[in-house]
């Protein structure tokens, strides 16, 4: 322990923490900028710099130690001026025109600006003019408006393992971007969005679809139908005022239905029939003899990962498309024949927590209905603007219902939103299509949680299953070298590439940190608790649809609308070309 | 062993490289090949001598004659008049501060320094191990290996007051402690020859003209923290320094004097060689390991230290070349010894490098606490052309600027910093009245904004903000406002930039503005630059 005092209150605090860590003990906020409680410290914005009595310079708060006995001072006029100054160098560098910026509002570096009263920049406004990167369909990378926090290296390093975006050249030319300055499209990323989480302003974002989306509702021939998917629900409410933890689905469908959505229907329909196919196919290689592990394949960005740094174990993926692909394949065919509608008039819509679902959508194996399976993808954040531009007063909407079918679901189907979420649906049904019996304890609390990296072992008669649950790519990564490298043997992996599964997706309300995604995570789990059916196989629209049309699980229908197969791509796309 | 009745030195610094010492050297072989001298007569390529603006220099001894701007043309005379007939040839022997250094004792250009670190340079063969051990070569080794304990050797260290010569000035034996102290299986060495000041290369003619005092350095250093391993960074471009230290390596495992069980002591030492890539900041300690480390060449977050977390995160002693190339003397002779060099405060030597406007550009060595004055004006030969001094930058571009008032004050770790400079690596820039501040102003900081590594932002912004600045007034349309924006950013920097490059980048500026304010005004006011150089 060491006794602190700042601004002439003392703390007594662990040693090794932060003076940062101190101060906050004390209810001193310093202001911070390239800070960020889930990263590494960057400790190169130099605003959260202090007077530490004995230390010839300032030191920034949130990586200097402290000591037993340190004296320090968080706004002498030191102090004050060298925040004033690094901030308005940051300032000068950086776009002014937040008005038009997405991240209007929701910017620190313009709350900053406004916390430290910021009137006037002494230094010349100067921008460098870079392009915008807009080589895929899910992020948006402005350069110009990047202040070289480093937080998105960190991310895109530390916790997605990644390493796709870094600082590329020197001095005031710096700026964070693939290597060589290539565009996204042409480095091996995920499109998982985390960096956009990581960044404080607006140089990294999701594209924007809501106009595409206002226009097919505003069309009289077409008919906009729209899926939601399960992390959706519990975060959507961030974006209109509430805070984080709270579920509404109703209000959800509510206000989608106000937007114009012909039909509303549930990605939650289709993660239960993901369980029925998925599980089906575990029991199958099970069988079979392999290849084991079985790996999930609900999480786009974890695909697009898996495909350029593990090529090699694709063959464990799990055939299935995920919930978002399985209904947009349906509702062109299954849909448009029950409701006698032509699939070419047929907007398939998606509201997902993801960006990398925007690149799953455009894949061109995803039109096996005939069309592209899934026409727009809008992230939880996309769909906030909407219902604000609307001006649909989100709190006194009344509870809709999902329109059936393809609007049923479980508890089951709800908690895939949830790292270990999958998993634990899959055992519920897989456990008593293989025993026959009723699962004793249904609650797989071993797989819950926001721990890297959970493992637990299931009895499914005297076969003992050996399961695994990775979330975020660093952690996937971990496991997957386990397994290449034979170290460990499973026989079921489920991977998420964001942490906290798709609660904490790229397309989330900003902030998303662990704490949040652990709320959000929790609210899930408290939904499926309450649901009157917890297991996918016990969904009557599913056994109907497989009645109706699907007959068998991983039958031919199946096997044409339902399942898919992974390209292998390179780790270091275009190598052979020198840079630039 | 074979005896010589005469030996000729030819300087094989890089500056003399540069001048054909190479060609110089070809000839005075097969002239005296040609004469039948070559049994009695031995030429030998040395390291640096120091006087880098006459090269190519060479020096007959036992005489002690320095022949100096000596071409291919001049070779048979030397031959014939002073090798074969005795008779020293008066019109090569130079003007000025070098004529007429004839005798036997060492010229005076020499005898007005004080020669510690450069003890070997020019005198010896540095591709010769037996030429370093004939002048007690590895005999501190042996000393530290047989008689002493580890700890007994960083207390010498400690007690000579050595202090580190890459700028920082940190106290080397406290350094050692640091490391010695850390817990650790595995702890490293490094070298640290990444010199990118501009305007010195004393680091590069220390490495190129006396490879082995700095490895037995190394290994005193890795005996005494406890280290087996080390590293010398040098930067690429050197590559004569790098040739001459990896070949002393080779020399001294043939010789047990690195390797495996060293004098028998049970203690063993290895060291290589890594290049670095022309990064300024891969200087600094931390950007330095970063860089080794295959990272960007970025200074690290500290604490923690490199002592206690450096290469791979091991406990890692950082020392600059000129520091480690004291550290044989300091133990064969002791601290007390060391400490009779210098101040009080400041003890032993420092390597300067004179560039600029002064007759005598090179190297030289001169005890800690001497004046500009006297370095300028007795070792140095004052300012060519009969013009007047009007600043000089000590420590490097880094470094802060001084006018003629200031010629008397002492050159330390501890008395430039009370004027606003620093003794930093101990280049010397010489300037005469002829050349505009601000123009200068505006020349440093552009280097600056080229070797920012861009980590920090008041390094990154700042040195491009602060070039911005100096030249709008350069270009006579700057405002009193601005003067006040330099300083307020350049306090920022100075106290909040992550490491050295951007907490010194505004040194210059600063003293500048201290010492010439009054050329800076006629910018603005007057826009007119004194000096006629700004084109306003």
């Amino acid at each position: 322990m060491a006794m602190v005092t700042i601004d002439g209150r003392k703390v007594q605090v662990d040693a090794g923490a932060t003076i940062l860590e101190a101060a906050d003990k004390l209810g001193i906020d310093i202001p911070t900028l390239c800070h960020h409680p889930d990263l590494e410290v960057q400790a190169v914005c130099r605003i959260c710099v202090v007077e530490i009595e004995g230390e010839k310079l300032l030191q920034p708060a949130c990586a200097f130690p402290v000591r037993d006995n340190m004296v320090v001072h968080t706004t002498t006029p030191a102090v004050r001026h060298a925040r004033r100054v690094n901030l308005e160098l940051i300032l000068a560098h950086h776009p002014t025109d937040c008005l038009q910026c997405i991240r209007n509002r929701n910017c620190e570096l313009q709350s900053l600006a406004e916390r430290l009263g910021i009137r006037e920049i002494r230094f010349e406004h100067k921008l460098r003019g870079l392009p915008l990167d807009e080589s895929t369909p899910s992020i948006v990378r402005e350069p110009d408006k990047c202040i070289s926090c480093r937080r998105c290296v960190a991310m895109c390093r530390d916790v997605q393992a990644a390493t796709v975006l870094w600082p590329v050249g020197r001095g005031a030319d710096v700026v964070v971007a693939p290597a060589c300055e290539r565009d996204l499209a042409d480095a091996a990323c995920a499109l998982c969005g985390q960096c956009i989480h990581a960044c404080p302003v607006g140089a990294i974002a999701e594209r924007d679809d809501t106009d595409r989306v206002f226009r097919a509702l505003a069309d009289p021939n077409k008919h906009v139908v729209v899926q939601t998917a399960p992390a959706t629900r519990v975060s959507i409410g961030e974006e209109l005022g509430f805070p984080p933890g709270r579920i509404f689905t109703g209000k959800l469908v509510a206000a989608l239905r106000r937007l114009g959505f012909d039909k509303v229907m549930d990605t939650d329909f289709t993660a239960d029939l993901t369980i029925i196919e998925e599980g089906n196919e575990l029991l199958k290689r099970i069988k079979e003899g392999g290849p084991l592990p079985l790996i999930t394949s609900c999480s786009p960005g974890w695909i697009k990962f898996g495909e350029h740094f593990f090529p090699d174990l694709l063959e464990y993926v799990s055939t299935c498309k995920s919930p978002q692909q399985m209904f947009g394949a349906l509702v062109k065919t299954y849909y448009a024949r029950r409701a006698g509608i032509d699939p070419k008039d047929i907007v398939s819509v998606s509201l997902m927590p993801c960006t990398a679902k925007k690149f799953e959508a455009d894949r061109p194996e995803m039109a096996s209905s005939g069309y592209q399976d899934v026409d727009i993808v809008l992230t939880s954040r996309e769909l906030g603007r909407m219902i604000r531009e609307v001006g649909i007063d989100f709190r006194s909407l009344p509870d809709d219902e999902h329109d059936a079918p393809m609007g049923i679901s479980t508890g089951a189907a709800a908690i895939f939103g949830a790292t270990g979420g999958v998993m634990e649906a899959a055992l519920r049904t897989v456990y008593e299509v293989a025993t026959g019996l009723e699962l004793p304890n249904i609650d797989l609390e071993e797989v819950r949680g926001l721990e890297g990296i959970k493992e637990a072992e299931v009895m499914l008669g005297d076969v003992k299953v050996r399961v695994g649950v990775a979330h975020g790519l660093a952690n996937a990564k971990t496991i997957l070298e386990l397994v290449r490298d034979k170290e460990r043997e499973y026989h079921f992996i489920e991977i998420m590439a964001c942490p906290g599964g798709c609660v904490g997706g790229g397309g989330q309300p900003i902030p998303t940190d662990m704490e949040i995604r652990g709320i959000r995570g929790n609210a899930l789990y408290e939904a499926d608790r309450l649901l009157p059916l917890r297991k996918s196989h016990e969904n009557p629209a599913i056994k109907q649809i497989y009645e109706d049309f699907l007959i068998e699980p991983l039958g031919e229908v199946s096997h044409k609308l339902l399942h898919t197969h992974y390209t292998q791509r390179e780790k270091y796309p275009g190598t052979q070309d020198a840079c630039d | 062993m074979q005896f010589y009745r005469s030996h000729v030195l030819v300087c094989g610094g890089t500056p003399c490289i540069l001048k054909g010492c190479k060609a110089v050297r070809d000839a005075l072989i097969d002239e005296l090949k040609r004469r039948g001298l070559d049994e009695e007569i031995r030429v030998v390529e040395t390291g640096c001598l120091g006087p880098c603006d006459l090269g190519p220099v060479i020096v007959v001894y036992p005489e002690g004659t320095l022949y100096e701007r000596v071409q291919v043309g001049d070779v048979p005379r030397i031959v014939e008049e002073h090798l074969l007939k005795g008779r020293v040839i008066p019109s090569l022997t130079g003007e000025g501060r070098l004529a007429g250094v004839v005798g036997y004792e060492e010229p005076t250009y020499l005898a007005s320094q004080e020669r510690i670190v450069l003890r070997n340079c020019g005198i010896i063969d540095p591709s010769s191990i037996e030429e370093y051990i004939a002048r007690d070569g590895y005999r501190a080794l042996g000393k530290c290996l047989t008689e002493m304990e580890p700890l007994d050797v960083i207390e010498v260290v400690r007690q000579s007051g050595l202090v580190g010569r890459g700028g920082a000035a940190f106290p080397t034996g406290l350094k050692w402690g640091f490391t010695a102290n850390a817990e650790s299986e595995q702890k490293f060495i490094i070298c640290n020859a990444d010199e990118g000041e501009p305007g010195t290369f004393k680091d590069r003619l220390i490495l190129e003209g006396d490879p082995h005092n700095i490895l037995e350095a190394m290994a005193i250093a890795g005996y005494a923290v406890g280290a087996s391993c080390g590293y010398v960074y040098i930067r690429g471009e050197y590559v004569l320094s790098i040739e001459r230290i990896n070949e002393a390596i080779e020399q001294a495992k043939v010789f047990g004097l690195l390797g495996e069980d060293i004098f028998g002591s049970g203690f063993s030492f290895d060291v290589q060689v890594v290049k670095g890539a022309g990064a300024y900041v891969c200087g600094e300690e931390t950007a330095l390991i970063e860089s080794m480390e295959g990272g960007r060449g970025e200074p690290r977050i500290k604490p923690p230290y490199p002592g206690t977390h450096g290469f791979l995160g091991k406990p890692t002693v950082v020392n600059n070349v000129e520091t480690l190339a004291n550290i044989p003397p300091i133990m064969l002779n002791g601290a007390q010894w060391y400490r009779g060099f210098g101040t009080s405060k400041c003890p032993g030597t420092k390597v300067f490098t004179m560039i600029g406007d002064i007759n005598s550009k090179g190297l030289i060595e001169v005890p800690m606490g001497i004046t500009l004055r006297r370095v300028i004006y007795e070792i140095g030969g004052g300012i060519p052309g009969g013009r007047d001094f009007k600043m000089a930058q000590t420590g490097g571009t880094s470094g802060g600027c001084l006018p003629r008032e200031m010629l008397d004050v002492p050159m330390d770790y501890f008395t430039l910093p009370e004027v606003g400079s620093a003794l930093g690596s101990g280049a010397l820039l010489i300037m005469d009245d002829s050349h505009c501040i601000v123009d200068i102003a505006e020349s440093f900081m552009r280097f600056f904004v080229r070797e920012s590594c861009g980590k920090c932002v008041p390094c990154r912004e700042g040195t491009a903000r602060l070039h911005d600045i100096i030249r709008k007034i350069s270009q006579g349309n700057g405002t009193y406002e601005d003067l006040r924006l330099i300083r307020d950013l350049s306090h920022a920097m100075q106290g909040t930039s992550l490491c050295g490059l951007g907490q010194s980048a505004p040194v210059p500026i600063m003293t500048m503005l201290k010492y010439f304010k009054d050329e800076f005004e006629a910018h603005i006011k007057n826009r007119l630059c004194p000096t006629g150089t700004c084109r306003l």
